[in-house]
């Protein structure tokens, strides 16, 4: 929880300073009121969660009090092995999400290009991205046995479909206006597609590329807890070993870190998506 | 279109013969203009005046070259640039980077383009805002860039379909001031387009009345008062009184 909470309100800061410098003593206020709404719903969790465990509800064992799993967590984060299977799940969605991401953007090009391509498979891209990316590993179990490479088949299958979809979209909305004064200013096919079709597609784009994560994530977890690969403890891994030793204090510290590391991905991509709107003055009042 | 620029007079940067233009609309089929003919002469300005639906905008496409006429010929002698109502400015350029790409895709290398932009920039009097993008702009500083931009092309016609039409009173009238300025210092030929007769006549050597439904050239005025023309001048508001008279009775008579 400390990382997020460090690095999201110093990155908010900046894009004030940016639009607004006169605006320079509002900021720690500006901070602050960014800051404690998220407090008092952290709070509000973890009371529920307090007032629960002294409900007697289930035992200590089964459902911990938040100050153990907390005391756990932090007795975890004193230890080498903790970051071993961090590294090792980021590496995985590192590896999956970039190939994902490379997949994705070359088929929304082309099918967005190709209009037999896009009339063939376009519906069956935004098919895809509906698709339950946990209903692929029996196949990528038959097909890579339980290995690294079946996870990240199936990280790609999740997020690639999304990265597309989001780039088709995006030049399907780009505004007829700009294409023809593209088209005047003598832009034909792929002078036009790089100079003005897919940097008006960016917002679009980097919303697939949001949505893209946040499908690999889920993937990989699904793909850490289901399949087995030896002498690897990622955090999946972690969090199903918590479970077969009926150790619920290492469960919950384990969700807890998949929570905070998706939420501070996503607020990269969030910081990007709002860098894009400011720069092209897409966020009116806000800013 | 390019086959025939040689049948072109000299005098004439472009000329119009017979063009119709329909759409398909539903199962009907919808006739925005009907055997228009017209001429400008290089270095004219000549405004098209005319309500909604008279196809003035059609009119443009096709000598853009971004609609093909149904019937009848549209030739312009040499390059086209092209000016619309919003500035239709690329939204992540800069002011400079929106006339960069102009100049780029014109083929200018480099170290000029840039410095072209800014020179062109001064001549819409917008030192200082190279570095704005779009957002940050009034309407019309926008417009300003849009007409950088298509001066950047380096077109021997420009097309301007009502381009300060969504603008103020005060800063339109700037604008006809330097458009005016620009147009006598570069001997570009000018096709306007509007729907204010007053603006027509404020700019234009010639004013072309358009009828509605389809589009036709009813009536044509030569505007023979000296300019600087006034947008308040008596005698300006006298002819584009008739204008709109013209206008109004080619829209009842239309029914």
């Amino acid at each position: 929880m400390a990382v997020e909470l460090e690095l999201a309100p110093v990155v908010e800061r900046r894009d004030v300073a940016a639009v607004a410098p006169h605006k320079g003593r509002d900021q720690s206020s500006g901070a602050w009121s960014w800051l404690w709404p998220k407090l008092v719903a952290i709070a509000i969790v973890v009371g529920a969660w307090q007032v629960v465990v002294w409900s007697g509800w289930r035992p200590d064992y089964v459902l911990p009090s938040p100050i153990a799993v907390f005391r756990r967590l932090s007795e975890d984060l004193a230890h080498a092995d903790f970051y071993v299977g961090v590294a090792i799940t980021l590496r995985r969605a590192l590896v999956g999400y970039v190939i994902a991401a490379a997949a994705g953007s070359a088929i929304g090009l082309v099918v967005a290009r190709v209009a037999v391509l896009r009339r063939a498979i376009g519906s069956a891209i935004l098919g895809l991205q509906s698709m339950p990316s946990i209903a692929w590993f029996p196949l990528a179990i038959l097909l890579f046995q339980q290995s690294e490479t079946a996870i990240i088949f199936v990280v790609i299958l999740g997020a690639a479909p999304a990265i597309a979809a989001g780039l088709l979209s995006g030049v399907d909305h780009v505004q007829p206006l700009l294409i023809r004064v593209g088209r005047v200013m003598g832009a034909r096919g792929l002078v036009l597609y790089w100079h003005v079709i897919l940097p008006a597609a960016l917002p679009a784009f980097v919303g697939g590329l949001k949505q893209g994560w946040a499908f690999a994530w889920r993937s990989l977890m699904a793909g850490e807890i289901i399949v087995i690969v030896s002498h690897s403890p990622s955090i999946g891994q972690q969090i199903q070993f918590a479970r077969d030793l009926a150790d619920a204090e290492q469960l919950l510290a384990i969700m807890i870190v998949i929570f905070v590391i998706g939420v501070v991905i996503d607020s990269l991509f969030g910081t990007l998506d709002r860098a894009i709107r400011l720069r092209w003055g897409l966020l009116g009042a806000e800013a | 279109m390019k086959g025939n620029v040689l049948k072109l007079s000299e005098k004439h940067a472009l000329s119009v013969e017979a063009l119709t233009i329909a759409f398909p609309h539903g199962d009907r089929l919808l006739v925005a203009l009907h055997g228009v003919t017209l001429d400008v002469k290089r270095g004219e300005l000549v405004c098209v005046v005319g309500a909604s639906g008279s196809g003035k905008s059609t009119l443009l496409n096709v000598l853009a070259g971004l609609e093909r006429p149904s019937n009848g010929r549209a030739h312009v002698h040499g390059r086209v640039a092209l000016m619309f109502q919003e500035a239709a400015l690329l939204p992540w350029l800069t002011a400079a980077g929106n006339v960069e790409l102009a100049l780029e895709l014109r083929g200018v290398r480099n170290p000029a383009r840039s410095r072209m932009a800014a020179e062109l920039l001064h001549r819409v009097h917008l030192d200082g805002f190279e570095k704005r993008r779009p957002h940050e702009l009034s309407g019309g500083m926008k417009q300003r860039v849009a007409l950088a931009r298509a001066l950047a092309q380096d077109a021997d016609v420009l097309l301007m379909d009502e381009p300060f039409a969504a603008l103020d009173a005060i800063t339109r009238d700037l604008l006809h001031e330097e458009l005016e300025r620009l147009w006598t210092q570069t001997g570009l030929t000018i096709l306007f387009v509007t729907h204010n007769a007053r603006e027509a006549v404020r700019l234009g050597d010639r004013v072309l009345v358009f009828t509605s439904r389809p589009g036709r050239v009813a009536h044509e005025v030569v505007v023979e008062l000296p300019r600087p023309r006034s947008l308040d001048s008596p005698e300006l508001a006298v002819i584009a009184g008739r204008i709109t008279d013209r206008l109004k009775q080619e829209m009842r008579d239309g029914g």
